[in-house]
């Protein structure tokens, strides 16, 4: 689809699915600004299941709303001096290998254990919070 | 402070990133708070920042592989200063362990559903 035929002369499914898009984005903002991560955990659910996206199309795909998601915590907390650069580095910079390498990894994995490992994370992350 | 742990949480941070698609907040935050001596919430707003670099190169190295809808990323990111905003503003009127019961609950309804749409033959 291209830009220009989007969204004011888009057919309905288009609308519709402009909308889910809207929707999700939202859900993944507020999960950012309750718990102060990404919004990952949501959104990727939400795009295999409401969007019809492959698991792998999923998680890329959160990753670049998450870059724009986390800008917006990330400097509204600078504001507030609540962010440590240099601190940020010392998890950050070994974080980029980290993603390199776990991106690579999950080309060689069948789709099936990327969704398996996501739900793994939820429970471990649910069994975190009920502690 | 504990530079070597934090930076192994931080390497498995990204490594989640990679292979599952969030920002590595997860495990950020708590090497913040366990390892470099953050209270919660500066670890929380210290992780944002690590995570928007984390999650470019993340995007970026799935964009080459073929996952990335751009537009559709770029749409969310857009509209979600909406939901952060009121993300923010629930934080404070609700209990945290209230939320953290609900973010539970929401976490293993979406985890069961993965399950059985992994195990389903296809």
């Amino acid at each position: 689809m291209s830009p220009a035929s989007w969204p004011l002369v888009s057919p309905p499914v288009a609308r519709d699915r402009f909308l889910k898009l809207l929707a999700i984005g939202t859900a993944g903002g507020v999960f950012s600004g309750l718990f102060g991560v990404g919004g990952g955990t949501i959104i990727v659910p939400l795009l295999i299941f409401w969007l019809a996206y492959g698991e792998r199309e999923a998680t890329g795909t959160s990753l670049a709303a998450i870059v724009v998601i986390a800008a917006y915590g990330a400097v509204g907390q600078a504001i507030y001096g609540n962010v440590d650069p240099a601190k940020a580095a010392l998890v950050g910079v070994p974080a980029l290998a980290g993603v390199v390498a776990g991106a690579a990894v999950q080309q060689r994995i069948p789709e099936r254990f990327v969704a398996l490992l996501f739900a793994a994370l939820l429970v471990a992350t649910a069994a975190e919070l009920i502690l | 402070m504990d530079y070597v742990a934090a930076g192994a949480l931080g390497f498995l941070g990204g490594m989640l990133g990679g292979l599952v698609g969030v920002g590595g907040g997860v495990l950020f935050v708590p090497a913040l708070v366990i390892f470099l001596e953050q209270t919660q919430v500066q670890a929380e707003s210290t992780s944002l920042l690590a995570i928007v670099f984390v999650a470019a190169l993340g995007a970026y190295r799935q964009y080459g592989y073929g996952n990335v809808r751009v537009r559709d990323g770029l749409v969310m990111g857009a509209i979600a200063a909406l939901g952060v905003a009121g993300g923010v503003a629930i934080s404070n009127a609700v209990s945290g362990r209230t939320l953290e019961l609900m973010f539970a609950a929401l976490a293993l309804v979406i985890a069961a559903q993965l399950v059985r749409r992994a195990l389903k033959t296809r």
